[in-house]
């Protein structure tokens, strides 16, 4: 029970992913020698008007590793890219009457809007699959707590089965297993893709390392995805300043139609 | 070349928009409506979210009824006073239509309703409309007069209280349907982003008895007015009108009406309302279909950002 509770906090401490908790947790593993070092090729992003999704590398060494176990291949990293997280709800159409409606719905909370996760090799094979669903690593994982819930939880599972085989399709949640790669040898190189519907805000990248099947140390970092110039400007224009906005594109639609018509007027 | 709408938060190729609205512009200008039914639903088809659709085809039936109006207000062909009549009805309208787009959205069934609002919609007035072109056509064929079809001078509408006299259209009639059928018009506005002329013109003249020569002017007139309206309280309410999204498609819209305008002279009016028929049949079959058939996935996901 205590191991349990232990490892709850574990994975709270991993959620919170600043770096202040970062370094409580190092302390926490202290039992461990390896250290895990991780940078990224940028801390932010930009969406420009022709954003079409973009490549994230991630850096990471181990420091204080056994070289008789990194020849062995035993140790594994995973490295995560969560995104935003909103609340998100599913909907189940059925055919009332001839017409397909939205007749049930399940509302989750507080669930990543992106999450890319890439591996050195498929993560059932890095540690017990236990072990990582407790972790919360990996899409399958993913905490899913339905928002105000009172039914018998008997659809529960559906739901959840539809938000990752959906977000999924999207791109908005993807894996590569293998696509941490070590570059030297205790060098090891991520590649994330992030894709063109990436929602903006902070994304978390996370790395795992686990010492054959054992859960070593972490890190974290942030990564800003946001829109920059015009985009910027409109998105933040339509919901600062939302009247204006609206104000400038009838002015807009007004200019256009009349501007047209003295063009293109025959007299 | 794609470019990426802020507001839909997608990125879209400039040319299908770009063909979009000028192939909306054309028809419009041929037709002489304002295009937002055709805009909204090609929008939804190209997956940008009906939310977003909606509240930015109001932003382009602004531009495509702008000249229109200025012209007949040129020509003196509006009545400013029945049109401000239908005005104060469209205004309350649009904003009765605005909270419930809120509300159906929340509840998860404004694509639904959205759909099935076109499909009645187009479905009834296409089918009227080509049953009455269908029937003008053969009585050109056999040499019959094709006069307006003006049935009994009174109806019960002609009955009602708070009658007001209309100068410019000549007539003295109440206050009442002219107020609600601003109104309903605005809910339409701010529901499925049209400019509801196509159901307004018909309704004048065969409803209230309003001399066909003020009509399109005068319906034009309240469709400036209440689309504005409607794309600034979407704006400050539901934050859904792309800037970027419009201004693409009513710049190539403009440009397609003048072409579509030239096009329009020279078909006969009877076959010009058989054509727009059939278009305004189809887009509602064509939505008709997707609600009937089963669909790909029968769960959807929606995040916090749209689905509040």
């Amino acid at each position: 029970m205590l191991a349990r509770a232990r490892h709850f906090l574990l994975i709270l401490l991993l959620a919170a992913a600043a770096p202040a908790s970062a370094q409580t947790l190092e302390r926490q593993v202290t039992h461990f020698p390896e250290k895990l070092e991780i940078g990224i090729s940028t801390d932010e992003i930009s969406i420009t008007s022709d954003f079409r999704g973009a490549d994230l590398t991630i850096f990471g060494a181990i420091d204080g590793f056994d070289a008789n176990l990194l020849a062995q291949g035993k140790y594994n990293i995973i490295v995560t890219l969560e995104g935003p997280k909103d609340n998100a709800t599913v909907r189940k159409k059925e055919r009332v009457f001839g017409i397909w409606v939205n007749t049930q719905s399940m509302t989750f909370e507080l669930v990543p809007e992106a999450y890319s996760l890439s591996s050195t090799r498929d993560i059932a094979t890095i540690a017990p699959p236990r072990d990582i669903a407790n972790m919360g690593i990996g899409v399958d994982h993913m905490r899913l707590v339905p928002l105000g819930f009172f039914g018998d939880g008997s659809n529960l599972g559906e739901f959840r089965n539809a938000f990752r085989r959906i977000r999924e399709q999207n791109g908005v949640y993807q894996r590569d297993p293998g696509g941490v790669q070590f570059i030297s040898s205790s060098l090891f190189k991520a590649s994330v893709r992030l894709p063109a519907n990436v929602p903006n805000g902070v994304h978390i990248v996370r790395a795992y390392l686990f010492r054959d099947g054992l859960f070593v140390a972490a890190k974290a970092l942030p990564l800003r995805v946001i829109k920059t110039g015009l985009e910027q400007a409109i998105t933040r224009a339509a919901h600062e300043q939302p009247v204006i906005y609206g104000l400038f594109a009838v002015t807009l639609a007004v200019i256009t139609g009349w501007g047209a018509s003295l063009l293109f007027r025959k007299d | 070349m794609t470019v990426y709408l802020p507001i839909a938060e997608l990125s879209v190729n400039i040319f299908i928009i770009l063909g979009m609205g000028a192939a909306v512009g054309f028809l419009s200008g041929m037709f002489g409506v304002g295009g937002g039914f055709l805009i909204t639903p090609l929008l939804i088809f190209y997956n940008i979210p009906p939310v977003v659709a909606v509240a930015t085809g109001a932003n382009q039936v602004v531009a495509s009824s702008i000249s229109g109006a200025i012209t007949h207000f040129r020509r003196g062909t509006i009545d400013v006073k029945l049109g401000t009549v239908l005005l104060g009805g469209g205004l309350v309208g649009a904003s009765v239509g605005v909270w419930l787009f809120s509300i159906l959205r929340r509840m998860g069934q404004l694509d639904l309703t959205i759909s099935l609002l076109y499909v009645v919609l187009l479905g009834s007035v296409g089918g009227l409309m080509l049953w009455e072109s269908i029937g003008a056509m053969r009585k050109a064929a056999k040499n019959l007069p094709t006069a307006l079809r003006r049935p009994g001078q009174h109806i019960w509408i002609h009955g009602l209280p708070m009658k007001m006299r209309f100068k410019k259209s000549k007539i003295y009639l109440s206050v009442i349907p002219v107020a609600a059928l601003g109104f309903f018009i605005g809910m339409l506005t701010s529901i499925m982003g049209v400019g509801g002329g196509f159901i307004m013109v018909p309704a004048m003249i065969y409803l209230l008895r309003i001399p066909t020569s003020v009509v399109v002017g005068t319906s034009l007139f309240q469709i400036v007015f209440v689309s504005a309206y409607t794309v600034i309280v979407q704006a400050s309410t539901n934050y859904t009108v792309d800037i970027v999204l419009a201004f693409v498609l009513m710049i190539a819209g403009v440009i397609g009406a003048q072409y579509g305008v030239r096009v329009g002279q020279r078909l006969r009016g009877e076959q010009l309302r058989a054509l727009l028929a059939l278009l305004v049949l189809a887009v509602g079959i064509r939505l008709a279909v997707e609600l009937v058939i089963p669909p790909e996935d029968i769960y959807s996901v929606v995040s916090a950002g749209f689905g509040y």
